[in-house]
């Protein structure tokens, strides 16, 4: 998996409180939950991301509830990998199941800053701040997350039989 | 090998003679559980799988607790696509308006949990039933769904931290008291991807309501799980729950603990966590003056019945201090009950608190006590993130039900002993 994108960058724990407060929970339309993405913490967000952005954050990223609302309304805005020291674990096999690239660095996502233009592969395990230069290298996922991934998320691994 | 409590509980549902940490296992699950929040996102996932059935329509249980009875039409919409989902699929544990409480007070009550048992929960707080001693975790939607459809889940097995428990708490100092100062302590990733296995002699004195207390808050902490090891008092309510045999698990006296910390709960003083990470504690004896707006005893964290008797001993013959608004929510319909036997909910009244019908409401900011702007709260509730409880600029102090309704009556946060 590659990707090149413009960093949006925020702290440490950022909950899925801000990145869709329950105001927004009464439904499960996709685009409208994006519409909403991150409105408490920065409510520029929604209208400045673009598709492929990279989204790079602090320690225990998404912790708090377990709404996988979060994640989706992150992917379906259009961020295509979220760098951070840490995610809360929910969060973490959430992304994992709803197929959005997630990928702790901690050195990265220091030095990483807001409005760098970034490339990753996580399958060479390489992330590249490219306004500096700078090389991360980043731990492969275990075969049995890689296969999750590869089959497209959590459902469709179990529908291919990669999960009985 | 030596393995912790949950790691055995782990092995025994993959079929395995012994996990270590770090790997990764499928496991089978005992129950899967959801809300009107997120189980209308993991029914849709689950229509992708082309199953006609669940797994096990007695180990499925759907809650309409969060934005029920219905906010609003899309509430009432999400409440509608359970309620088809759970019919068609004939699910035994379907609770809605009339039978529903707060998912993590009713599923112990109901007996639907008990020592051993491995649950997962489309909901953060699903870690309240380690309080029993099963390992239970919160998961998101898919899991939800794909547990569901397979009865199974995959884990990465979890290192611990023990929390090894003496002495007595004092006099209306509570579980709440007890995991806001661990959380304090540790931070609010401080057991991250971690166990909290709480042991020890003093872990006796403990009521089972400050236990689920807890074990519900183990995720504030980042924690996968929270587990108490199991005792008579586990046991005698799990039986009194009607509950199935439980299976009791304890940690190999050799288990591997990544640190190990001894907290006397003797030294335990009222504590509340300031706005906006459950990590910002203070005792109540280093608080400044601390104005409030709004008061709300109840949540899975604390809106059992012991939550409510210590609030009403307190609360009893006293006022709601004038500009604040108290409101109470007995957590399930057998706590609402028995608060009116015992003539609680006259003493809320008379006080001049509201007593709400069971629901999540307030604590996610979702109805029945949402902040304007500039607003402060103190609530028995679990999380004082930026916007929790309404407008992003409100604020949400969490405090134990004795703390909560003492500041009720003196306008400010303030100690239990302050308003005797």
């Amino acid at each position: 998996m590659k990707f090149t994108g413009t960093v949006i960058k925020y702290g440490d724990n950022v909950d899925t409180d801000v990145i869709i407060p329950a105001r927004y929970l009464n439904t499960i339309d996709k685009k409208e939950l994006a519409s909403h993405c991150m409105e408490d913490l920065d409510a520029t967000f929604a209208a400045r991301v673009k598709p492929g952005d990279i989204l790079v954050a602090g320690y225990n990223f998404g912790c708090g509830s377990s709404r996988e609302h979060a994640p989706i309304a992150i992917k379906e805005s259009g961020i295509a990998l979220v760098i951070a020291k840490s995610f809360a674990r929910i969060f973490y096999r959430n992304s994992i199941n709803i197929g959005l690239p997630i990928v702790e660095c901690e050195a990265a996502a220091d030095a990483i800053a807001e409005g760098h233009t970034v490339e990753a592969d996580l399958d060479a395990g390489i992330i590249r701040d490219l306004t500096t230069g700078e090389d991360y290298p980043t731990e492969p996922f275990p075969p049995f997350i890689q296969s999750i991934i590869s089959a497209g998320g959590l459902v469709s691994a179990i529908r291919s039989g990669v999960i009985r | 090998m030596a393995m912790t409590m949950t790691q055995k509980i782990l092995a025994a549902h993959a079929g395995l003679d012994e996990v270590a940490a770090g790997q990764l296992i499928l496991a089978d699950v005992d129950l899967v559980l959801g809300n009107d929040i997120t189980s209308p996102v993991a029914i849709a996932e689950y229509e992708k799988l082309g199953k006609n059935e669940v797994f096990d329509r007695e180990k499925v249980a759907m809650v309409m607790d969060h934005f029920a009875p219905n906010k609003d039409i899309k509430a009432a919409g999400q409440c509608k696509m359970c309620r088809d989902f759970c019919g068609r699929m004939d699910i035994t544990n379907f609770y809605d308006v009339g039978s529903m409480g707060v998912e993590h007070a009713l599923l112990p009550e109901r007996g639907l949990v008990v020592s051993g048992d491995v649950v997962i929960g489309a909901d953060s707080h699903t870690c309240t039933y380690g309080a029993l001693g099963a390992f239970s975790t919160g998961v998101g939607s898919t899991d939800m769904a794909c547990g569901m459809a397979t009865g199974k889940a995959w884990f990465k097995v979890p290192s611990a931290i023990r929390f090894e428990l003496t002495g007595k708490l004092g006099k209306y100092v509570s579980g709440k008291d007890v995991i806001l100062h661990i959380i304090g302590k540790i931070g609010v990733d401080g057991a991250l991807y971690k166990s909290m296995e709480f042991c020890g002699e003093g872990l006796h004195t403990l009521s089972v309501s400050d236990r689920l207390c807890m074990a519900n808050m183990a995720i504030e902490a980042g924690a996968k799980n929270g587990i108490f090891e199991v005792d008579d008092k586990t046991l005698a309510y799990i039986r009194e729950a009607g509950g199935k045999e439980p299976k009791v698990y304890t940690a190999d006296p050799d288990a591997v603990y990544d640190e190990t910390y001894t907290i006397d709960l003797s030294t335990i003083r009222p504590t509340v966590a300031f706005p906006h990470l459950p990590e910002n504690t203070h005792t109540v004896d280093e608080i400044d003056e601390v104005k409030i707006d709004q008061v709300v005893i109840g949540s899975c964290t604390n809106g059992r019945l012991e939550d409510l008797q210590i609030a009403a001993d307190i609360l009893k013959g006293k006022k709601v201090c004038k500009g604040v608004r108290a409101i109470v929510i007995p957590a399930t319909q057998k706590i609402y009950l028995q608060a009116m036997e015992q003539g609680l909910l006259k003493i809320f009244i008379e006080a001049g608190a509201v007593v709400s019908t069971p629901t999540c409401g307030p604590c996610l900011g979702g109805h029945m006590g949402i902040l304007a702007e500039g607003e402060r709260a103190v609530a028995t509730t679990n999380r004082n993130f930026v916007g929790r409880m309404g407008h992003p600029k409100s604020e949400v102090y969490l405090a134990s039900p004795a703390v909560a309704a003492a500041s009720a009556i003196a306008g400010k946060i303030c100690a239990p002993e302050e308003v005797l």
